[in-house]
């Protein structure tokens, strides 16, 4: 099946979403393509979905293309970092891509996720542009939180991106509470609240586990096992290292979290679980190849070997590569092409965010309480008011 | 001769005054005073060593101090003493302390590392509601004495909301739990030791700025520096500034560019906030007639309130100005902006100016 070219005008690649800038080379041949996942899902609670997973040719590629975007992001952002133009924490999410492509795959915008801090891509397959990522990752004026965020607090209102939290843990009851609210408003979306297996051992998220099945609330907990909390390996932090297990009478299903369909199959399963029953846990199988953030080598709690053992045989994008050339969707010559102009399109996104400026001094003071209700500051001797801030 | 002391501060109760329970401090009796030059987390490293090493049944645990921990304090003890003495929680920091408070009131010390002070909300309900008053209200049958809880605080340049936050003056508004910050890695490691021995539960914060830019010559030995004794660092006339932990290295700075304008500037080390050396800052106004506070956190509610309060009742006729206050601005720790938000050595420059021509 021969790829069909449009040679559509290279978008902008400011304000358009992702999906745009994809026209020349992806398909819009919807006939249907069915996968089977790597891996059969393990449940708890409840009867595991299939592993056929309904996909056409436009949607294949259209992953391809969005986590190979992903991904060099994310080196782009490594390079920054070491290049001192990003400062502060960065948490990189390269290896884990496919659950964010995935997730999205399944769910609507009107759908929320909420997640910790390694928020990068699922800013992205929300429906974020480059430039803001790479804006807010400099902390200049465009980025997505204007500045005031940085790498751990990616924001997305129009899209029910509810962010990027520092303190992990605390973003699960958050979630339940946005669960809530859909449920009041009746809304027919739901909540996926993603945390990681370190968190996996917080106390809130029992709490807000209890409440959402006691109440019935469409939430879906999904926990993002790279095996590692920081430096501690899972079986050191967790007694029972089966996360989709841990919600006790609330069901869950294992992932495997490098595989994108896998991915999605489980997340439209969890839609609808949680529209009609409750709260549902999602334990995604997955991996990182960078350390914890920018600060951590990555090697000093884990051999080298298992870092390139899973690069090798479980790489998400290589996956998705295997598929793509196996059903003659584009050759290998297309595929490198398509991976030239990502590369140039991270560039250019990076190129003109260098060009923003930082945020106006003023904004320190904006926006701690909502307008009218600020602080005075004084001089130095505390008698004469320098400035009332909004 | 460590040991004995260890024995010695277990037994001692603690006394009424405002000075809290008084420490021998051991640098000058001690055989050989071999000192070596080391930065702050080697300092604390060192304290952790000798703490464990002196007492059988002193444990250190939190996230990832297996290997060394995120800031290299705990380098080295998992090997020394085993994985029963030092080891890794999960990721809970109410779970951590309270599980510390449990192994204190049995007679144990509890070292309890919490990663960043940024993260050690989830344990205040422990801290406040069970440590703080657990002599307290078993009308003295128990005790978390041996509880030590340590946190690195303070900005670092590029830390953000949360890696960069100041809490002291949260813990200070609870009676029963003490509350030590140290300035440079030979204060530290003496401060530490006093802490873990300490019959109270104490709360140390560490300025992690510090931890590998302060160098300075650390004695080798088992030495401790008594709690609630405030220190004056530099002798002076005209006004006294107060501070701690890392904010006393800028403030240092600026005494030394008032100096050139001749202003003569006394500067203090609180190094214990709760309970916290009332007379020494006292009779250092009463000798100025000035006051200036200086720290990271923000202003409203800071401990430089208690501070100035305290003062203010004490020295009344005798502060020729009122007392200044050169802290963090009431926003959240920014992230960008973090250039504007600090109190910066010329911000307490221009306080001291007008505090003095008052």
């Amino acid at each position: 099946m021969a790829l069909s070219r449009r040679l559509t005008s290279r978008s902008t690649l400011i304000s358009h979403p992702l999906s745009a800038a994809f026209n020349r080379f992806i398909s819009t041949d919807t006939t249907p393509i069915t996968i089977e996942t790597s891996l059969p899902f393990t449940a708890h609670l409840c009867d595991p979905p299939s592993r056929s997973v309904e996909s056409s040719t436009q949607e294949l590629l259209s992953f391809f293309r969005t986590m190979a975007l992903m991904r060099r992001m994310e080196i782009a952002a490594d390079s920054l970092y070491k290049a001192k133009l990003i400062r502060g924490f960065c948490h990189l999410y390269d290896g884990q891509e496919a659950v964010a492509i995935g997730m999205e795959a399944a769910i609507t915008k009107k759908d929320a996720i909420i997640t910790a801090y390694r928020d990068h891509c699922i800013f992205l397959g929300r429906g974020g542009s480059l430039y803001e990522v790479f804006a807010e990752l400099m902390g200049r004026r465009d980025g997505c939180s204007r500045g005031k965020g940085g790498s751990m607090h990616f924001y997305k209102k129009d899209s029910s991106f509810y962010g990027g939290h520092g303190i992990v843990g605390a973003q699960v009851p958050l979630g339940c509470g946005i669960a809530f609210a859909q449920k009041y408003g009746k809304e027919e979306a739901v909540t996926f609240a993603m945390y990681g297996d370190g968190a996996a051992n917080q106390g809130q998220l029992f709490e807000a586990l209890n409440i959402s099945a006691l109440w019935d609330l469409p939430s879906i907990l999904v926990c993002e096992n790279n095996h590692y909390g920081m430096g501690t390996a899972e079986w050191r932090a967790a007694k029972s290292p089966s996360y989709y297990k841990r919600g006790d009478y609330v069901p869950g299903l294992k992932v495997d979290g490098m595989d994108a369909f896998a991915v999605k199959q489980a997340c439209k399963f969890a839609k609808e679980h949680a529209l009609k029953n409750g709260p549902i846990i999602l334990e995604m199988d997955t991996y990182r190849y960078h350390g914890h953030s920018m600060s951590d080598p990555g090697s000093t709690y884990r051999t080298r070997d298992e870092i390139s053992g899973v690069r090798q045989e479980r790489d998400p994008i290589e996956r998705i590569k295997k598929l793509v050339l196996s059903h003659d969707l584009a050759t290998e010559k297309e595929l490198k092409d398509m991976e030239k102009e990502i590369r140039k399109e991270v560039d250019d996104a990076i190129a003109k965010a260098k060009d923003c400026p930082m945020p106006e001094p003023s904004e320190l003071f904006t926006n701690v309480y909502v307008k009218g209700f600020g602080t005075e500051s004084f001089g130095a001797d505390r008698k004469e008011v320098k400035a009332a801030l909004p | 001769m460590a040991s004995l002391l260890s024995r010695f501060c277990r037994k001692v109760a603690v006394p009424g005054s405002a000075h809290g329970a008084r420490m021998v401090s051991t640098t000058t009796s001690c055989g050989s005073e071999t000192v070596k030059s080391l930065n702050l987390y080697s300092a604390i490293n060192q304290a952790l060593h000798i703490a464990l090493e002196t007492d059988p049944r002193s444990y250190v645990f939190g996230e990832d101090v297996g290997f060394g921990g995120v800031f290299r304090c705990t380098t080295g003890l998992a090997e020394r003493f085993g994985k029963n003495r030092v080891f890794n929680t999960p990721l809970c920091e109410q779970g951590i302390v309270g599980f510390g408070i449990g192994l204190a009131a049995m007679g144990n010390r509890a070292v309890v590392e919490i990663q960043f002070a940024d993260y050690i909300y989830p344990a205040f309900d422990q801290i406040v509601n069970e440590a703080a008053k657990f002599r307290y209200r078993s009308g003295n049958q128990f005790n978390c004495g041996g509880l030590t809880i340590r946190a690195p605080y303070g900005a670092v340049g590029h830390g953000g909301h949360y890696h960069s936050q100041s809490p002291e003056a949260f813990f200070c508004h609870v009676p029963g739990i003490k509350v030590v910050i140290p300035r440079s890695p030979r204060e530290a490691k003496g401060l530490l030791l006093s802490s873990i021995r300490d019959p109270n539960p104490v709360v140390f914060f560490e300025p992690k700025w510090l931890y590998r830019q302060a160098v300075e010559e650390v004695p080798e030995h088992d030495y401790m520096i008594p709690l609630s004794e405030a220190e004056v660092i530099r002798e002076g006339n005209d006004i006294t500034l107060v501070g701690w932990g890392a904010q006393l290295t800028v403030m240092e700075q600026a005494c030394l560019d008032a100096e050139k304008e001749g202003i003569s500037c006394e500067l203090i080390d609180l190094k214990t906030l709760l309970p916290w050396d009332k007379e020494t800052v006292e009779a250092s106004v009463k000798k100025t007639g000035r006051l200036l506070i200086s720290h990271e956190a923000p202003v409203t509610g800071g401990f430089g309130a208690e501070i100035s309060a305290t003062i203010l009742e004490r020295c009344f006729l005798k502060l020729e100005a009122p007392v200044s206050r050169v802290c963090g601005l009431d926003t959240p720790f920014p992230l960008v902006f973090e250039p504007f938000y600090m109190p910066t050595k010329n911000k307490i420059l221009d306080a001291i100016k007008s505090t003095v021509n008052y």
